[in-house]
């Protein structure tokens, strides 16, 4: 497996011998910000094109298929049109707080998504504290989604905002309780710590019993609601609130909650795959080392990526197999099913540690 | 190091969006219209007030979650070591779950979970 820190720990390395200590911290925190930046970007554009895809092909069309081959292009397109409209603002808005929205959400999805392991070695954010540090960030989102809301001065935009609210913060307490489920089982909050576990003896979602597999579950049910997404996509219901908490955004300001929304929902299902699934680790049967070998010899970011989008397969085909929910549904399904079940989850997977009944 | 990122992370996000806008704002064209501005209800004028008060049901909910997730910051230390703390830690943690269950049993009973 290719540790990636060798390659940083070179460069840092070259860095300090040709420049004083404090010029090589400046000059790693810009090339981490243009890594940030470039992945942020090329990651939301794949997202955007695959769950357009997606959705045409279940809905039996062809979705985009003009621009490009494919309409792999489009997406590029979409962009350039929307920096090129106008950003209107309106007369009896709160501006400060409208202005200000934007900023929270993306840069909440862009410190989130500077937590996930690509690689052995190649992950930008690596807290002891990570997966703590993951939800605290994770949850500032919230707030850009209640003032943009809030500011807008259209009533669309407050009940979109407070049922994404409600909601949200509801959903979280399932996507906690799970990760502290899993926490459990690795005695670890660093990712980096969690992936190496894994890498040598073997993916937690096996090594869990079946609460680890039950866990899973809750949390794409939980992910999915986390990102306003379909079944629970009533924040924005287009059908009714018209677009919900961003109805009054235009132009780029509008492509800023698209983008993020995207984003959170590529790192809702980073933190799925490398928390249950292995991250980096590649895929190893005990016993079979021929097998074994052939897999360690995959790159760890080809295996984090094929896990990723993997999850996102299942969420994006939860997303588009069920109806739309009703709030009181919604709550229901929260407050009465998934924390009873997460609670007994976290209970069953500390008995299961504690008497050694984990693999 | 990693604070040093952590602070990346953070500016990268506030500079990419204000750096986006500016970039938006030179681009984009810009007319000026009496209707433009009104907020989008349906294309009728606005009644009343938008900034109003809304149902107290999503705030029982916050309180709720408010509870919940104390809770489980409380937790994520034990979780940590909890392989090596023994049956006793473990004992006294159920317990805390079981008040905390007693608390949501009790919401739940009191109606705090219907959505009326």
């Amino acid at each position: 497996m290719f540790d990636f820190s060798v390659f940083t720990s070179w460069l840092d390395a070259a860095l300090l011998s040709v420049m004083p200590g404090w010029l090589t911290i400046l000059v790693e925190c810009v090339l981490v910000a243009l890594g940030i930046i470039t992945l942020y970007a090329i990651f939301a554009m794949v997202m955007i094109y695959v769950e357009r895809k997606f959705c045409a092909f279940v809905q039996c069309r062809l979705g985009p298929d003009r621009v490009g081959p494919w309409g792999t292009i489009q997406v590029v397109c979409d962009v350039l049109k929307m920096l090129t409209k106008e950003i209107v603002s309106l007369r009896k808005t709160d501006r400060f707080l409208h202005a200000l929205a934007p900023f929270l959400v993306v840069t909440a999805s862009m410190t989130t998504f500077a937590c996930l392991p690509w690689n052995k070695g190649a992950q930008i954010l690596d807290f002891n504290v990570g997966v703590f540090f993951f939800l605290a960030i994770g949850s500032i989102g919230v707030v850009g989604i209640l003032l943009a809301g809030w500011s807008a001065n259209n009533k669309y935009s407050l009940i979109g905002a407070m049922r994404a609210g409600a909601q949200i913060i509801s959903y979280e307490l399932s996507i906690g309780m799970v990760m502290l489920t899993m926490i459990c089982l690795t005695g670890t909050m660093s990712f980096s710590e969690i992936c190496q576990n894994q890498a040598e003896g073997g993916w937690y979602i096996f090594r869990g019993h079946f609460v680890a597999l039950a866990a899973f579950i809750v949390y794409l049910i939980a992910g999915n609601a986390e990102c306003n997404r379909g079944p629970f996509d009533l924040p924005e219901s287009e059908s009714e609130l018209t677009a919900g908490y961003h109805t009054e955004y235009s132009g780029m300001d509008f492509g800023f909650y698209y983008l993020a929304e995207y984003l959170n929902l590529f790192i809702c299902a980073g933190m799925a795959s490398t928390i249950f699934l292995g991250g980096w680790a590649p895929f190893v049967i005990p016993g079979l080392d021929g097998f074994n070998e052939v897999m360690a010899i995959i790159p760890g970011f080809v295996w984090f990526l094929v896990k990723v989008f993997f999850v996102l397969f299942l969420l994006l085909w939860e997303r588009w197999t069920f109806p739309r929910l009703r709030i009181d549904q919604i709550l229901t399904l929260e407050w009465k099913y998934l924390i009873p079940i997460s609670m007994l989850l976290l209970v069953l997977m500390a008995l299961c540690v504690s008497l050694g009944l984990t693999f | 190091m990693n604070f040093a990122f952590f602070v990346t992370a953070l500016l990268t996000g506030l500079g990419f969006v204000g750096l986006v806008t500016v970039l938006a704002m030179l681009l984009a064209p810009r007319s000026y219209n009496a209707q433009k501005e009104e907020p989008y209800e349906c294309g009728i004028p606005t009644k009343g007030r938008s900034w109003m008060q809304f149902r107290v049901g999503y705030y029982l909910f916050a309180i709720l979650f408010l509870m919940f997730d104390v809770e489980t910051m409380f937790l994520f230390p034990w979780a940590v070591v909890m392989n090596t703390l023994g049956s006793a830690a473990l004992l006294s943690v159920l317990f805390f779950l079981f008040i905390l269950v007693l608390g949501l049993a009790y919401a739940w009973k009191k109606g705090a979970l219907e959505w009326q």
